[in-house]
């Protein structure tokens, strides 16, 4: 497009075909590339900054026995860099050396897989014992890759283009073609013109022999006339629009976090259009739909349910000393990898990488098990006013094979060397020793899931003093090991975990954000798809999907699950849930389908066709049990389908899928700030309301593009001559804010009829000795105008102080400027407007066009409007109207504007689809998308009573 | 939504960040959001239509055609038929900087293929095609044989004369080329007062126009015969232009012309038409607005129409 618009400007240059003042198309060509070179220069220099943060943080590196500061750019290869605690590591490393006794350190890695926990680094076995002196003697050879690991994990970013720039472009390249033709037709018409007739005008003085090229300027001059139906100022027009958007959305109070304070921001400037389009959300499940702020709720211990820490049989209990009270919490306090930190008040603060451990070590606190000091290995843990010493004698960190960790302590009181173990239900009952009766222990987890809460199943075992030795030499040589150390670590941990003696389940609930089920509700009978992609198992998962109105409880709803450990088995459950889908379907009813990650793997690897198939059939869905990498392919394959997609995610696990999705949203939450990077829009904390009211916003805003005509219009005022003789005033077109092609054609088929209002009149009305040319075409430029401020007020839905002044201020702006045009004795059109301004039929004629232009574009409104209207204009109707629909309650406002929003959707979308994927629809074309209608409408209605007879109206309909 | 308004402008200080005026950048201006209501649309339509029908017949009577009392001035037009002053390479055959400045006579490069005299090169002043194909034919009015006096003065617009055609700007080797356009052009007299060449140079910007070549400044009778005696030297027959020549006085409106007068009665009846057939319409089949009823979201549900 710059091309076509230099193209021009250059074509100007030659004054043989130039048929205005090349200033007329330069002007506004510099202005416009100096606008947009500023707004991407601003945008470059915020990068630069952030680049500059990031390349400049300061490291420490030893050199030759000195450590020096320098920056993170200057980092290379072989440098020794040293870290302390809580340093981000600035790049690849390779431990060589901690202050830890035993060469551990404990790094977290949120930012490449999004696992919270610290794993454990061991320095290799070679470097034992270097003393920091020496370190700079060691000559290390590194292999060096460009692919870093979190280069890898992250993939490649795509640039986000949005619907709306594919839509400009395409329209553009139509209003190219027709250029193109019009140019031709008109070109040869006017070749043939002259040379049968204006070769008879003797007053032109016609060359006998013109120079080759001579054919071709009369086209050329055309498309240089016709160059104006592109205004140069569209796509910067569009990019201020787009930046004001998003500027709207960080300056939005109500996304403002109240907590943090952390607003909302949005970084891509260019998307922020699109947020209105989308059909799919894929939303992480914690910290996203839920705070990520564990709380510990229930616990089971040896068959007794208790509640919480306030439980007053719980706290009789441990007062009381009941043996297996206490080594639950023992197990509490000390099986985890948190680290207390006193506060300047003396209360003591827990550091935990995990918010499940975090929750756990709290309640215990509570329940007066204090986890007090770590020193080195040594646990301090007061209970009951006594102090007890623990030595940490290894850790079995938590994976997500494993799902389970486990500590082996010696208590320092009586030597005995203990084993405690924590982890998922599936991970521990099965190593409980034989002869526990773990019934009550499922049936514990099963009710707890119900309930929507995290499950950790708590073991411990007594080692016997050998047996722990000569675990310890397996587990160390496992730890130094090069070659699948991970799996060889796993192996020998299972070596001793078995046997277990199960204490007890801890239930803690993972509190869901505020106002999260009445978003999920709004946006879903929006009709926007929801999934849900979660690590968490498949019954919490389920049950937090319930408990925020994701899927529906039973005899409305349906889960359909897909699973299975080998191909075949996943191949069967998933046409099984294929055929369900497809019948019920038809059916009022809510179908999700559940499936865990294994199952998605091998589904998405085998049976991408007909997963796709399902997909697309179902409005939810369940993964549970994903990897970072799997959500990325989830939205990739909603993508491929030409779906809108948007991510939400806070976790760094959630980057790649941000990254892929058509927007990204990121939360910038307990999980740290890495998705809210990697996002295009970072919300201080996704709370229902502010979410939806990012979309309401938008919908307000669509309306908000009054500005960018302003700009045109000014882009215009400086080709007025032009404009007399091609008064096709297209750029009416820019303001087509719901872009798709059939509203195009409205627009373009009002601008033809205006073009000719303005042209039909201007010559009659001044035909003969009034038709001077200055004169006539300041009456059609001003036409134009006129027609254009009342088309831009017909089309406004709402005006505040702003509409006003850019519709009337730009009317009244076009005479002062052009008032004072005329009082510059050189220019061309000296004295012309105060000659028309005093002319009654100037402004008869002004009045006429006015009249004759809208007339029938008001009346075709009125007639759509009102008998033919979509659902905005319903909607806009009731809200004005104050009628039935805004007594609908609370939840009602959200979905008007929502609606808003989406419907312009129900238009583009049939055309976007991508044809490929029709032929899985091919079963029941009608019946399938169509079906989740009646179920949509129905809890809409039914909810408002009152409207039951609606309701029943809109099934005779279907 | 949970946030009273309250607490949302005073943070918005802290958050806003210069964001400017927090009702704005909240997107909470006063708006007033009308709607095309029934009775707004009919009340427009009914309004223009009451407005327009009259306005067009006092246009239309303002440019009357029945045999009158034409008072005087009465003004003479000369008017050519698809003459096209507009054509491109017409128009822009001219040099304003030489026509205002005596300084500037050398300026011609616009005025090709009329810029220079032929064999010597030498400026001509006025240069250009306009100025060369100035109209010459020549009329004289007589009643019962009594000549009518045609004041050729003041014909042209006063800014032009002022400050577009120089006071000190005089003829110079105009039509002494081999081909002759149009007139001759006193070298003595400057070019701020050739009127005729003034308003000659004021193109037009249809094929059809009239320019004013003079005011007979008394009344002439109903049915008064005029005899006017035509000197035919302007060649429209290359073309198949056709020449004309206009009496007409002047009225509020401006000239004779029914144009206005029509096209405010048919806009005028278009919009009662559309009035009353709204009316009908509203009558017949009534609509109440925004009845949620007509909410499409189970015609096509959720906006997945396949």
């Amino acid at each position: 497009m710059n091309q076509y618009f230099l193209l021009i400007a250059c074509l100007q240059l030659w004054s043989l075909i130039t048929p205005v003042n090349p200033a007329s198309t330069w002007g506004p060509l510099i202005f416009i590339f100096a606008v947009s070179a500023s707004k991407e220069a601003w945008d470059d220099y915020n990068r630069y900054l952030s680049d500059k943060k990031a390349n400049e943080k300061e490291v420490w590196v030893v050199r030759q026995g000195i450590k020096k500061h320098i920056q993170a750019q200057d980092i290379h290869v072989g440098n020794i860099v040293w870290l302390r605690e809580n340093d981000e590591v600035p790049c690849d490393l390779v431990l060589i050396g901690t202050s830890d006794p035993q060469g551990l350190c404990y790094v977290e890695t949120a930012a490449l897989d999004g696992e919270t926990d610290l794993k454990t680094r061991i320095i290799p076995s070679a470097c034992m014992g270097i003393y920091f002196e020496l370190l700079h003697k060691i000559k290390a050879r590194f292999l060096w890759r460009n692919e870093t690991k979190l280069g890898m994990s992250r993939g490649i970013p795509e640039p986000k283009l949005t619907a709306m720039d594919a839509m400009i472009d395409k329209l553009t390249g139509a209003i190219f073609v027709f250029q193109i033709v019009v140019v031709m037709v008109l070109g040869i018409a006017g070749n043939v013109w002259k040379d049968t007739e204006a070769r008879k005008q003797w007053y032109v003085l016609y060359p006998d022999e013109g120079p080759w090229y001579e054919l071709l300027v009369i086209p050329l001059r055309f498309e240089l006339l016709c160059s104006i139906m592109i205004p140069i100022s569209i796509k910067v027009s569009l990019d201020l629009v787009k930046s004001l958007y998003a500027k709207f959305i960080d300056w939005d109070f109500e996304m403002i976090d109240q907590e943090t304070g952390i607003p909302s921001h949005a970084t891509n400037t260019a998307i922020s259009e699109d947020l209105g389009q989308v059909e799919y959300i894929l939303t992480d499940k914690t910290g996203t739909l839920t705070e990520n702020r564990m709380i510990f709720r229930r616990c089971c211990i040896s068959g007794i349910f208790y509640g919480n820490e306030t439980d007053v049989e719980l706290l009789n209990a441990v007062s009381g000393g009941s043996p297996d009270v206490v080594r639950f919490l023992t197990v509490m306090a000390v099986c985890n990898t948190v680290i207390p930190v006193k506060s300047k008040t003396g209360a003591i603060l827990y550091k935990a990488q995990s918010q499940d451990e975090d929750a756990l070590v709290n309640a215990a606190a509570r329940l007066h098990m204090v986890f007090v000091n770590k020193n080195a290995n040594i646990l301090e843990i007061r209970f009951n006013g006594s102090v007890i010493h623990y030595e940490v004698l290894e850790t079995l960190e938590f994976t997500s094979d494993r799902k389970r960790m486990s500590v082996v302590v010696k208590d320092c009181q009586n030597g005995k060397i203990i084993l405690l173990s924590k982890g998922a239900d599936e991970a521990i009952l099965p190593h409980a020793y034989a002869g526990q009766q773990t019934r009550t222990f499922i049936e514990a987890v099963d009710q707890y899931a119900q309930l929507g809460l995290r499950t950790l199943c708590l073991a411990w075992r007594e080692l016997k003093e050998d047996e722990y030795q000569e675990w310890s030499l397996m587990f160390k040589e496992a730890s130094s090991t090069l070659v699948d150390r991970e799996w060889r670590i796993a192996e020998v941990c299972q070596r001793l975990e078995h046997d277990l003696e199960v204490l007890g389940v801890t239930a803690i609930e993972d509190r869901l954000q505020d106002g999260v089920p009445e978003t999920i509700e709004t946006l879903r009978k929006a009709g926007i798809n929801f999934w849900m992609l979660t690590g968490d198992k498949q019954n919490t998962a389920i049950q937090i999907a319930l408990s925020c109105n994701f899927i529906s409880p039973e005899p409305k709803g349906q889960l359909l699950l897909i699973d299975g450990k080998t191909e075949d088995e996943v191949f069967r459950s998933l046409e099984r849930v294929l055929l369900t889908m497809r019948i019920t379907s038809s059916e009022p009813k809510d179908v999700a389908f559940v499936v865990d990650g294994w199952a998605l793997e091998i589904a998405l690897k085998h049976y991408r066709k007909a997963f796709t198939e399902l997909a697309i059939l179902s409005r939810t869905a369940i993964c549970c049990r994903v990897t970072p990498s799997q959500k990325a392919q989830l939205v990739e394959l909603l993508k491929s389908c030409d779906y809108r997609t948007l991510a939400i995610g806070d976790g760094g696990n959630d980057v790649r899928m941000i990254q892929q999705a058509d927007i990204g949203v990121g939360i910038s939450g307990r999980e740290g700030l890495q998705a809210a990077r990697a996002a295009d829009y970072s919300i201080g904390r996704v709370s229902g309301t502010s979410l939806f009211n990012s979309v309401s916003l938008m919908a307000y805003n669509v309306f908000y593009t009054s500005v960018p005509v302003l700009v045109s219009v000014l882009d215009k005022d400086l080709s007025e001559g032009t404009v007399m003789q091609h008064p096709q005033i297209l750029f009416y077109c820019q303001a087509g804010r719901l872009l798709n092609p059939s509203t195009f054609a409205g627009w373009f088929g009002r601008s033809l009829f205006h073009a000719i209002v303005v042209f039909l009149i201007t010559i009659h009305a001044y035909a003969y000795e009034k038709s001077e040319m200055e004169e006539l075409s300041m009456v059609a430029l001003s036409g134009c105008i006129w027609l254009q401020a009342f088309v831009v007020a017909l089309e406004t839905n709402s005006f505040t102080i702003i509409q006003h002044l850019a519709i009337w201020g730009n009317l009244v702006a076009f005479y002062v400027i052009n008032l004072i045009f005329s009082g510059i004795p050189s220019s061309g059109m000296y004295t012309i407007m105060f000659r028309l301004c005093r002319q009654p039929s100037y402004w008869i004629t002004m009045f006429l066009i006015v009249a004759a232009g809208m007339g029938p574009v008001l009346a075709l409104k009125y007639f759509r409007y009102t008998y033919r209207p979509s659902k905005i204009n319903t909607l806009q109707q009731a809200e004005r109207m104050g009628g039935p629909i805004l007594s609908l309650g609370n939840i009602e406002p959200q979905s008007r504007a929502i609606e808003k929003e989406v419907s312009p959707l129900s238009i583009t979308q049939p055309k976007n689809r991508n044809p490929v994927y029709e032929p899985l629809l091919s079963d029941s074309p009608n019946s399938t998308r169509r079906s989740f209608g009646p179920g949509t409408p129905f809890d809409f209605f039914q909810s408002q009573s009152r409207l039951s007879s609606s309701y029943s109206r809109n099934c005779k309909d279907n | 939504m949970e946030i009273n308004t309250n607490g949302a402008t005073t943070s918005s200080a802290a958050v806003g960040g210069g964001g400017g005026d927090s009702r704005f950048t909240q997107q909470e201006l006063p708006a007033c959001k009308p709607i095309v209501t029934p009775g707004l649309v009919i009340t427009t339509f009914t309004i223009i239509g009451i407005i327009f029908i009259p306005m067009g017949l006092v246009s239309l009577s303002a440019s009357e055609h029945v045999p009158k009392l034409m008072k005087s001035p009465v003004f003479i037009y000369y008017q050519l038929d698809s003459f096209y002053q507009n054509h491109r390479r017409y128009v822009k055959s001219r040099s304003d900087k030489q026509l205002r400045n005596k300084a500037a006579e050398n300026e011609t490069t616009t005025c090709d293929p009329e810029g220079r005299s032929q064999p010597d090169r030498a400026p001509i002043v006025p240069c250009g095609l306009i100025a060369w194909t100035l109209f010459n034919d020549t009329y004289g009015f007589s009643v019962r044989q009594k000549k009518i006096q045609v004041n050729k003065r003041n014909i042209a617009w006063d800014s032009d004369k002022g400050h577009k055609f120089g006071s000190n700007v005089f003829p110079k080797n105009f039509q002494t080329g081999g081909l002759i356009g149009g007139a001759q052009l006193d070298s003595s007299i400057p070019l701020s007062e050739q009127e005729d060449l003034i308003v000659w140079m004021r193109t037009a910007a249809l094929p059809n126009f009239r320019k004013l070549y003079g005011r007979i400044e008394e009344d002439l009778q109903p049915n008064e015969e005029i005899t006017v005696v035509i000197q035919n030297n302007y060649n429209t027959y290359s073309f198949g232009g056709r020449k004309e020549l206009v009496l007409s006085t002047t009225s509020w409106i401006g000239g004779k012309n029914d144009f206005l007068g029509i096209a405010y009665i048919t806009v005028g009846g278009l919009c009662l038409f559309f009035a009353v057939s709204f009316i009908l319409l509203y009558v017949i089949k009534p609509r109440p607005l925004g009845d949620p009823s007509y909410l499409s979201w189970n015609k096509s549900p959720s906006g997945h129409p396949n």
